[in-house]
């Protein structure tokens, strides 16, 4: 089918474009990409006062299929996808049984395939069974259609592991995502480690503990050559290491969360189990040098480290429950709010980080929609209104700290391969 | 006046005025104890359930005895003979208690915030009998009633808190109460053992127990849990004993009619000297007593009683 999207300003910096624009999109690709064309049988949608742009990829989620499936499956987390204005998501290998084998692979995306609304993209585990011990079988997890190794949800502690993990890994031309969290000083923390932790008397997790693995993260990228990417990025302290190993050449890409940006550790007061995450929440200093990273071109990717958990696991004592927050259905509105519409970066800019940013980063062809692209879509209604909704989401789970929140911006039409598969005009 | 919230789950929320009728309500029910019948019907009807997660001996008495002098009837629950054992979660087990209509659910939990979650969850006024590394409310209220006693007010002393003052909830809740109240307080321990950001709370932080105790008022000593000698915090307890126990040569650093507190139970010739816990300037014991008079004023407020009733109720 051929569809026509008019009317609307496209945003694709990729491509450099930014105004007005008609799509053409045909056989799933965009064919054709003009101010103005003429429909010509094709099924016309108008998309005046919005915004096309690249299909947005959340480069890290949590799908929890296989084993937790009362948490997400892969049909429930794509669907959430879908909602919230992604055409794609790359899942974390911290499922049971974990990802580290082509047929966890190959389950993953026989299962995207049967019941899944977007594209899922597998990140393998770098060692076996997340042991921290022997790399993983990256060579044929990649060749099944593995788009990155690691061992989300926990770090690769051993600084040799990671050595040999950054070497192997070129061969394929993957990433290494790391968890960045030296265990020893991590150990039993649930927040951040400073007064937040002091009042509530709760574990802290000092911001130390990030910078020490990314610093080591950054150091061996450079004696390997390897191409290493750090996860959900959280202190002021690693967005400037990472800065200036980039401005040196290291092959170094990093990633931050729409929570991160938007909360601090004030969110915990009160012992909400909701606002606990991992990493935690930190300081206001962090989440401002977070924001200035996202400015000046230090970050590669907003990802949302969508990590769903069922009400009853959060409904605990806060220290025993599960570290996560769902993020696929608030991610843009939360950035749009917060990061153009509070003037932190335009437009072009966020799309980028939600688009080409994350595809260059896990090597897909994907993130712009200049003609021969896949036709994937995000469309964006810049002024509406929303009211964060938990009971609503398309995910399973609800565990986010943004119940109530009104933010101004939303996805509101995503479109994969051509086809429609989320529109909320 | 009466308190403001349903609850006591900690120093921090409350006024400095609530504290003062807290103590000054406590006047009126420490008397009590020196009656040939210790007891007043105020809270005859009531159910009060003491929820023990973590073992007590020492609070949980002194809240059952409070209970039992003002007539309420006491259920109490403790980790060994609670479903929480079994699995059940904390909100099951809330959800089993409320079935049983208490009045009062008093809880001692592992874990910080553990009463601020039954609060919001459940319909029954909380009483927060200690939760992990964050408060003991009637503790430090116990602790403010025993100054009192013996230095007459809490405004202009100086306090020194030396010990483990990270994984110590007393500390942060005598931290709150006394500078609320217009104490110095100076928090003293190694470094390992002091929490990020703990000048944050009001207090000012030292290293060095001979200047904390420096013409101090008051030296309130705190348990070193001997499972902390596991996480390496300190190299041995002979070690941590030469730094910071409390001996009476170090005593003479204070002011000449300094009071030592600790808020029990002691290790004797670890945080503190035997001779200076049995010495003239110890006031353990008067803690102790002090404990029931206070746990009596808290829950007399909570349900509702105002102070100048006392004297009628009596």
């Amino acid at each position: 089918m051929t569809l026509l999207l008019r009317n609307a300003r496209l945003v694709d910096p990729e491509a450099g474009w930014d105004g007005p624009g008609d799509v053409l999109i045909d056989g799933g690709r965009v064919t054709r990409v003009a101010k103005t064309i003429a429909p010509d049988g094709a099924k016309e949608i108008d998309l005046g006062g919005l915004v096309v742009c690249p299909g947005f990829i959340d480069m890290h989620v949590h799908l929890r299929e296989p084993g937790q499936e009362w948490k997400e499956t892969i049909a429930t987390g794509t669907r959430a996808a879908a909602a919230g204005g992604f055409t794609g998501v790359a899942c974390m290998p911290n499922t049971e049984p974990p990802i580290d084998s082509r047929s966890v692979v190959e389950f993953v995306l026989a299962q995207a395939r049967l019941h899944g609304v977007v594209p899922v993209y597998p990140i393998g585990c770098v060692s076996k069974a997340q042991k921290g011990e022997e790399l993983a079988e990256m060579g044929d997890m990649a060749l099944a259609g593995a788009r990155g190794f690691s061992d989300d949800g926990k770090p690769v502690a051993s600084a040799g592991l990671m050595r040999r993990a950054l070497e192997y890994a070129q061969i394929f031309d993957l990433p290494v995502i790391d968890h960045c969290e030296e265990p020893t000083l991590v150990k039993g923390g649930v927040v951040h480690e400073g007064e937040i932790s002091t009042r509530l008397g709760l574990a802290g997790w000092p911001g130390v503990a990030e910078d020490i693995m990314v610093s080591r993260d950054i150091l061996l990228a450079e004696a390997t050559g390897g191409a290493v990417h750090i996860a959900h990025m959280s202190t002021g302290r690693a967005a400037g290491l990472v800065r200036s190993a980039k401005a040196s050449g290291i092959r170094v890409t990093c990633e931050v969360t729409p929570h991160h940006i938007a909360l601090t550790d004030e969110a915990v007061l009160g012992y909400d189990a909701d606002a606990k995450m991992n990493p935690p929440l930190r300081r206001p200093t962090d989440r401002e040098a977070l924001l200035a990273a996202i400015a000046d071109g230090t970050v590669d990717a907003i990802a949302t480290d969508h990590a769903p958990h069922h009400a009853d696991e959060k409904c605990v004592e806060f220290s025993r429950a599960p570290f996560g927050v769902v993020g696929l259905e608030t991610a843009v509105s939360i950035c749009l709010d917060r990061l153009v519409h509070g003037g932190i970066v335009p437009l072009a800019r966020l799309v980028e980080l939600l688009s080409a940013g994350p595809a260059r980063v896990l090597r897909l062809a994907k993130g712009s929609l200049k003609p021969g692209s896949d036709a994937d879509v995000t469309v964006l209604d810049l002024d509406r209104e929303v009211k964060v909704d938990a009971g609503r989401f398309a995910s399973k789970s609800s565990n986010t700290p943004f119940r109530g929140w009104t933010l101004r911006g939303a996805a509101v039409m995503t479109i994969v391969g051509g086809h429609v598969v989320h529109d909320a005009r | 006046m009466k308190l403001l919230s349903p609850h006591l789950l900690g120093i921090e929320p409350l006024t400095p005025d609530e504290i003062t009728l807290i103590l000054d309500t406590a006047v009126g029910f420490s008397s009590i104890a020196t009656r040939e019948i210790k007891k007043v019907p105020t809270l005859r009807g009531k159910t009060v359930v003491n929820f023990f997660v973590e073992p007590s001996t020492r609070t949980r008495s002194s809240f059952e005895l409070a209970e039992k002098r003002l007539s309420a009837d006491s259920l109490n629950f403790s980790t060994s003979t609670s479903s929480l054992v079994k699995g059940e979660t904390l909100l099951d087990t809330l959800r089993n208690l409320e079935a049983m209509a208490p009045d009062f659910i008093v809880i001692r939990h592992g874990e910080a915030g553990a009463p601020h979650f039954l609060a919001k969850h459940g319909r029954t006024p909380i009483i927060n009998a200690g939760d992990g590394a964050h408060e003991h409310p009637t503790q430090a209220l116990l602790d403010a009633f025993t100054i009192r006693q013996h230095k007459g007010a809490l405004s202009g002393l100086k306090v020194a808190i030396v010990g483990d003052i990270l994984h110590s909830r007393v500390a942060r809740s005598n931290v709150h109460l006394l500078v609320k109240m217009g104490a110095e307080v100076v928090l003293c321990g190694p470094p390992t053992l002091l929490p990020a950001g703990g000048k944050t709370l009001g207090a000012a932080v030292t290293h060095r127990m001979d200047a904390a105790i420096e013409g101090a008022d008051v030296v309130m000593m705190l348990r070193i849990q001997l499972e902390r000698m596991s996480g390496g915090f300190f190299p041995t307890l002979r070690e941590y004993a030469a730094f910071y126990g409390l001996n009476a040569d170090r005593l003479k650093r204070a002011a000449k009619d300094a009071i030592v507190m600790h808020p029990g139970p002691i290790n004797r010739g670890v945080e503190i000297m035997g001779d200076v816990a049995d010495g003239e300037a110890s006031v353990i014991l008067d803690q102790v007593t002090n404990g029931v008079a206070v746990r009596m004023a808290v829950l007399y407020l909570l349900a509702g009683g105002d102070r100048d009733a006392v004297a009628q109720e009596r």
